[in-house]
């Protein structure tokens, strides 16, 4: 068996009192062990949604409307609750967007990291907790860890909070490692420190990492396989390389063009126009047609299939379909770099 | 009339902590704005980004310094007093935080036509709701947006609106402070232009605070690097970023992201944990408008 988690055609609608918002639409991807797979999208285009679905932390309104969730090869789709705690910490855990609220003010870290360890292995002796919380915090480039084992999270700094909140996550070495922007809240100096971070506990435990962010630039450095999604729906799915140097649907030209540093010395930035479609009723075909420069009259009655570019890159626009006319994509086409 | 808009002297401010303790927020910062010029002023969270940007539009009164405003010192209560009608009219700002910036129980018309109806403007296109459409369009929402609350607008949408705001009142220096920081890339790409564009065809005096680097290297004319409320370097853009002095500067750039996964692999970068970097001396200038700070030379 070759992939640790296989979502096929995950479909998660969530109930408000406008209607009914189809948050994720039909989402199939897989995750092989030990790697980083990046899921990049605007906001609202449920990104956090989709690894809540995973996790099955999804509020109480939300619910799982179609397709199946594979873990290691067994379905967990229909699992209750109860059987959802037994994987969650040791198969797949997760590291929140805002580490000043993940923890808890008043319990010491060192104390907030143990207690992940003791509600896995409940009968460990004290002394190789604490060994255990001292490793962890050294896995997670927390320095003079015996010292800062009683300090509480007001004595530590934005990035430092977010190394304590990914050693709890780390603390029953998990499988999988879901990680909803976790750099969003923190500076860019430090985002880069809890990037490189990620990259090292893949390298060193072997973790594969869903790393969920809404800028192409930040996830450059760590993933390496990258997602797109737009509207619910996954549109473009690659190798990093193939992403960013190869891109072929019309949102990820415009993600990319939207960046600063691929536009120095221009006039003005490339934006894409208009807003992303509500997810309340969404459009008949594909739901990015009306912000495309692109688009085919074909875009506005039918959603395209993902087409096949390679063995691992993937995306849905009619423009690969052989029919459609031939363009001259804006970026990209460095497909032998 | 000197080209100099805005002129900040030795600015200081110190927070009273508690009796004993006290933070110098703003050390000592000297630099000065030209009329139509976008200044960017970067650094990490707790460098004194924004209470520079506090005391230049009079919401902290500096604890020693000078800033002049069209030669005017807006830290003398008496002279701020005597011009601040037009100082209030001249000077906008837009804070990080749309969701606290705004008022929660008012509709978008009435925030954006509040500056006006407090100064006593005439709209110049007609009605107050009018004029809030106009610039509610200028900023890239249409008229369906005024009768709603802040609260049903996403977070790009009450951000513009903030925007809208304080253009409204055709200000001569914005002061935006992390105006993109909490926005969508292909959003911030949105703001960023039409920031851009009130540069270009307005003649906006833009001071941009940020901490995305790449954002500023974009945008901005010359950018000033601060550290632990020390100004530690000022440069115009394209010498700053080819040709960093000061220590904390280079590791700042060597933290900028690049959307190339090969090249950023392959990138090293510095480690900024334990790091402390020189904030003594003075600036001086290394290459023309080139300011690094230095300590002198013995010799």
């Amino acid at each position: 068996m070759d992939e640790l988690l296989k979502i096929e055609h995950l479909s998660v609608g969530i109930t408000s009192t406008a209607g009914k918002v189809q948050a994720v639409r039909d989402v199939s991807f897989k995750l092989h062990p030990g790697e980083v797979l990046a899921i990049v999208g605007e906001s609202g285009c449920g990104k956090s949604i989709l690894c809540k679905s995973i996790m099955k932390l999804l509020p109480k309104s939300a619910k799982i409307e179609g397709g199946k969730i594979y873990a290691n090869g067994v379905d967990i789709t229909d699992y209750s609750d109860k059987d959802m705690q037994k994987l969650r910490g040791k198969l797949f855990s997760f590291v929140f967007q805002d580490p000043m609220t993940a923890l808890n003010p008043t319990i010491p870290i060192g104390k907030q990291i143990a207690e992940a360890i003791l509600i896995h292995e409940p009968k460990l002796p004290k002394e190789e907790v604490y060994n255990r919380v001292i490793a962890l915090m050294e896995l997670v480039g927390i320095r003079q860890p015996h010292e800062r084992y009683k300090l509480y999270p007001y004595n530590f700094s934005g990035g430092m909070r977010q190394r304590s909140v990914m050693a709890i996550a780390l603390a029953a070495n998990p499988k999988i490692l879901l990680a909803d922007e976790p750099t969003t809240a923190l500076d860019v100096t430090i985002q880069a420190q809890i990037l490189d971070l990620l990259k090292e506990i893949q390298v060193k435990l072997g973790t594969a990492t869903i790393l969920v962010s809404h800028d192409l630039g930040v996830v450059a450095r760590a993933a390496d396989r990258v997602a797109i999604m737009y509207a619910g729906k996954i549109v473009e799915i690659g190798t990093a390389e193939e992403i960013y140097y190869d891109p072929r649907h019309p949102y990820t030209w415009g993600l990319m063009q939207s960046l600063p540093a691929l536009n120095k010395g221009k006039a003005e930035l490339k934006t894409i126009p208009g807003m992303p479609p509500t997810l309340i009723d969404p459009p008949v075909g594909d739901a990015f047609a009306c912000r495309n420069e692109y688009a085919l009259e074909i875009d506005y009655h039918e959603q395209p299939p993902m087409f096949q570019i390679s063995d691992t890159h993937f995306a849905a626009t009619w423009l690969l379909d052989p029919r459609a006319p031939k363009i001259t994509p804006p970026i990209g086409g460095k497909a032998n770099v | 009339m000197s080209d100099i808009l805005l002129d900040v002297q030795h600015l200081s401010h110190v927070f009273k902590l508690s009796k004993h303790l006290r933070l110098n927020a703003v050390d000592d910062v000297s630099f000065q704005m030209k009329k139509g010029e976008i200044f960017g002023l970067v650094g990490e969270s707790g460098s004194g980004k924004s209470t520079v940007a506090r005391c230049i539009m009079n919401i902290y009164q500096p604890t020693a310094g000078k800033i002049l405003y069209n030669d005017i010192n807006v830290c003398d209560r008496r002279e701020f007093q005597k011009h601040h009608k037009m100082l209030e009219e001249r000077r906008q700002i837009i804070f990080q935080d749309s969701t606290s910036s705004l008022n929660q129980r008012m509709k978008v018309a009435d925030i954006i036509a509040e500056p006006m109806h407090i100064h006593r403007i005439k709209p110049p296109r007609g009605r107050l709701r009018a004029e809030a459409e106009f610039q509610l369009s200028y900023v890239g929402l249409d008229a369906s947006y005024l009768d709603k609350y802040p609260a049903e607008l996403s977070g790009g949408q009450r951000q513009r609106v903030a925007i809208a705001r304080a253009l409204s009142m055709e200000p001569e220096l914005l002061v935006a402070d992390e105006p993109i920081a909490s926005l969508d890339v292909s959003i911030q790409a949105q703001i960023i232009n039409l920031f851009k564009h009130c540069n270009k065809e307005h003649g906006f005096s833009i001071l941009f605070i940020a901490h995305d680097l790449s954002m500023v290297e974009y945008l901005c004319d010359r950018v000033g690097v601060m550290y632990h409320g020390k100004l530690v370097e000022v440069a115009p853009t394209a010498e700053l970023f080819s040709n960093p002095q000061h220590p904390y500067t280079q590791a700042l750039l060597s933290a900028i992201p690049i959307p190339d996964p090969i090249v950023e692999r392959n990138r090293k970068r510095m480690d900024f944990d334990e790091m402390t970097f020189e904030r003594e001396g003075a600036l001086t200038e290394v290459a023309p408008d080139h300011f690094v700070l230095r300590k002198e030379d013995r010799q």
